[in-house]
């Protein structure tokens, strides 16, 4: 391994620009060697499923060519990113960790793929995920989980377990991921990484291949706040290539991080810390604590509807679910098991293609929308995600943010809840609800237990008030949180 | 019991997958859980709260449309690529209508 490639794992978004501009390495070079040190790296955690070295090193060509003509190369330049394989990157092959798409080379890009590569920076890959980001451990992608890097044995997370264990195994500088019910910030959190989810429409959904339409957003992972910030930066804004994309005014984060925390009002939720484990609970106490040092105040608060919150996000999102999967019928998506009729043809290749967790949640959508059963399961669940919406708004008359843990222990086992779905659904109790809400929320290293599992502290504020969250994670960061 | 064997394959119908008697025994069970636990949202008394049809809610109804302009499409060769099988310029299915 070159000089170069041993020592990328470290670099972030600042440093990779100073060795740009000083010229210590050109794009070309760095994008090799970063190819390099994940390809030997990739073993050890299945991250990546898919690299694509021509268009990386296009991307660092344009990058060394604007470099050498004096013109901006721009704020991504060299970057190296990973993109989670439910991301859609024309001519590179994008399974959604599907057998069903083991095939599929998508004929365009999305949207925050386009935008980051104008901004100069360059995809390295297509990261591992639960197959159409249906899980929470990773352990259901048709390729293989993805192993924790802190520790072989335990899960990464999920369903983004690859873009997380990727930014901490330091193969890219930052990844994409999408969290439609915590499935950027807990992989995060396991993987001690800074995980965020913007607020919903923030950044447009075109290219994220769609599993719950109303809860999907596309959010960043870095090492650091500012990374991550960074990357959110150049893929938010409006794009009308998504009604839903909002037109909400786009602050410049890195600005705002200006460390000035003082006097904020943070709202520790009780209903949060009820079943969270003391190993989680220890390094994310402390978290407050070094808050309250910064000058923030902080005060309990009640989030009273949040005990319902995974029935209800389950609910909603398999409903959704069952509706965005129909498409994949054996006719547009590549992969077919031929038989005689075409109702037996879609029912053999969707019976063939997907793997369990979709199948049940399949299943699990379609009986809740069924005749007879709409108004108990799927209407009652939409007014509870009224309730969920309201306690946030209530709490956010009060308090600028709210501070919680992320998931109620640290990364588990491989195989140690996969049997156990229910088990496994009720460990997104705190992930969920921001979702739930559409309000911006991230993870943010805050410690380790004592076997040395990282833990995350989760940051949630106002609708598009991103810049706000990113200031006290980056005071806090700054300020050791990182290390507890 | 809140799912018979026999809803689960009426479900499984609906949703177009062919699934194995391992298949349905095995969903039976973990819809009878996963159906129980949403159960407890009865607990919530919601008779006076509208369900939520957008989270920015606060948005104008037409906040999010766009000019209605013409662009290129993906072109046929294109839009076709991952077909599972193409012939003449479209997809090809088994026959659906007996003549």
């Amino acid at each position: 391994m070159s000089a170069l490639a041993a020592g990328i794992a470290t670099l972030d978004a600042r440093q990779v620009r100073k060795g740009l501009d000083a010229r210590d390495f050109s794009a070309v070079e760095l994008t090799s060697s970063a190819l390099e040190f994940a390809q030997v790296e990739n073993p050890q955690t299945n991250a990546y499923l898919t690299f694509c070295p021509e268009r990386a090193l296009a991307a660092a060509e344009r990058v060394d060519k604007k470099l050498a003509s004096g013109e901006d190369p721009g704020p991504l330049a060299g970057v190296t990113v990973a993109v989670k394989d439910v991301i859609v990157t024309r001519g590179v092959r994008t399974t959604c960790g599907s057998r069903l798409l083991e095939r599929y080379v998508p004929p365009y890009d999305a949207t925050a793929v386009i935008r980051l590569e104008q901004a100069g920076g360059i995809i390295l890959g297509k990261t591992n995920c639960d197959e159409f980001a249906m899980g929470s451990s990773n352990e259901n992608s048709a390729f293989g989980p993805v192993m924790n890097p802190f520790a072989p044995d335990r899960v990464s997370g999920g369903s983004s377990g690859g873009s997380a264990a990727a930014v901490a195994q330091g193969t890219a500088v930052v990844a994409l991921g999408s969290d439609t019910g915590g499935s950027v910030r807990q992989p995060a959190g396991f993987c001690g990484v800074v995980g965020v989810t913007p607020t919903y429409g923030r950044v447009s959904r075109y290219g994220l291949t769609a599993f719950a339409s109303s809860l999907d957003h596309i959010g960043p992972f870095g090492r650091t706040v500012r990374d991550a910030a960074l990357l959110l930066q150049t893929i938010a804004g409006r794009d009308e290539c998504d009604a839903t994309s909002a037109f909400a005014p786009l602050p410049d984060y890195l600005a705002q991080q200006n460390g000035d925390v003082k006097g904020r009002k943070l709202g520790l939720p009780r209903e949060y810390f009820d079943g969270l484990s003391s190993e989680s609970a220890g390094p994310v106490l402390k978290g407050v604590e070094l808050l309250k040092k910064l000058g923030c105040e902080v005060k309990e608060i009640s989030l009273p509807a949040t005990k319902y919150a995974v029935a209800c996000y389950y609910i909603i999102a398999t409903a959704e679910a069952s509706a965005n999967l129909a498409r994949y019928d054996g006719v547009r998506y590549t992969t077919r098991v031929a038989a005689d009729t075409l109702s037996d043809m879609y029912r053999a290749t969707r019976g063939a293609g997907f793997g369990a967790e979709c199948k049940r949640r399949i299943m699990l959508g379609t009986y809740v929308l069924s005749h007879g059963y709409y108004d108990a399961y799927y209407l009652k669940a939409q007014k509870v995600r009224t309730l969920i919406a309201e306690d946030f708004r209530k709490a956010f008359a009060e308090v600028d943010a709210i501070i919680a843990p992320v998931s109620p222990s640290p990364a588990f086992k491989i195989g140690e809840k996969i049997d156990d779905p229910v088990e496994m659904y009720l460990a997104d109790i705190y992930t969920v609800t921001g979702d739930l809400a559409g309000i911006p929320c991230m993870s943010v290293p805050c410690g380790k237990t004592a076997g040395g599992l990282p833990v995350g502290m989760q940051i949630l504020t106002r609708h598009f008030d991103e810049a706000g969250m990113f200031r006290l994670a980056d005071a806090f960061e700054k300020a050791g949180g990182f290390t507890g | 019991m809140k799912i018979t064997v026999q809803e689960v394959r009426y479900v499984a119908d609906l949703a177009n997958l062919k699934l194995t008697d391992q298949e349905i025994d095995r969903l039976s069970k973990d819809l009878d859980d996963i159906l129980a636990h949403m159960d407890t949202l009865n607990e919530l008394d919601t008779s006076n709260v509208q369900p939520m049809a957008q989270v920015l809610y606060e948005a104008e109804d037409t906040a999010t449309l766009r000019e209605d302009r013409e662009r290129p499409p993906l072109d046929n060769a294109t839009a076709l690529l991952n077909a599972a099988q193409a012939g003449a310029g479209y997809y090809k299915v088994p026959k659906v209508i007996e003549r």
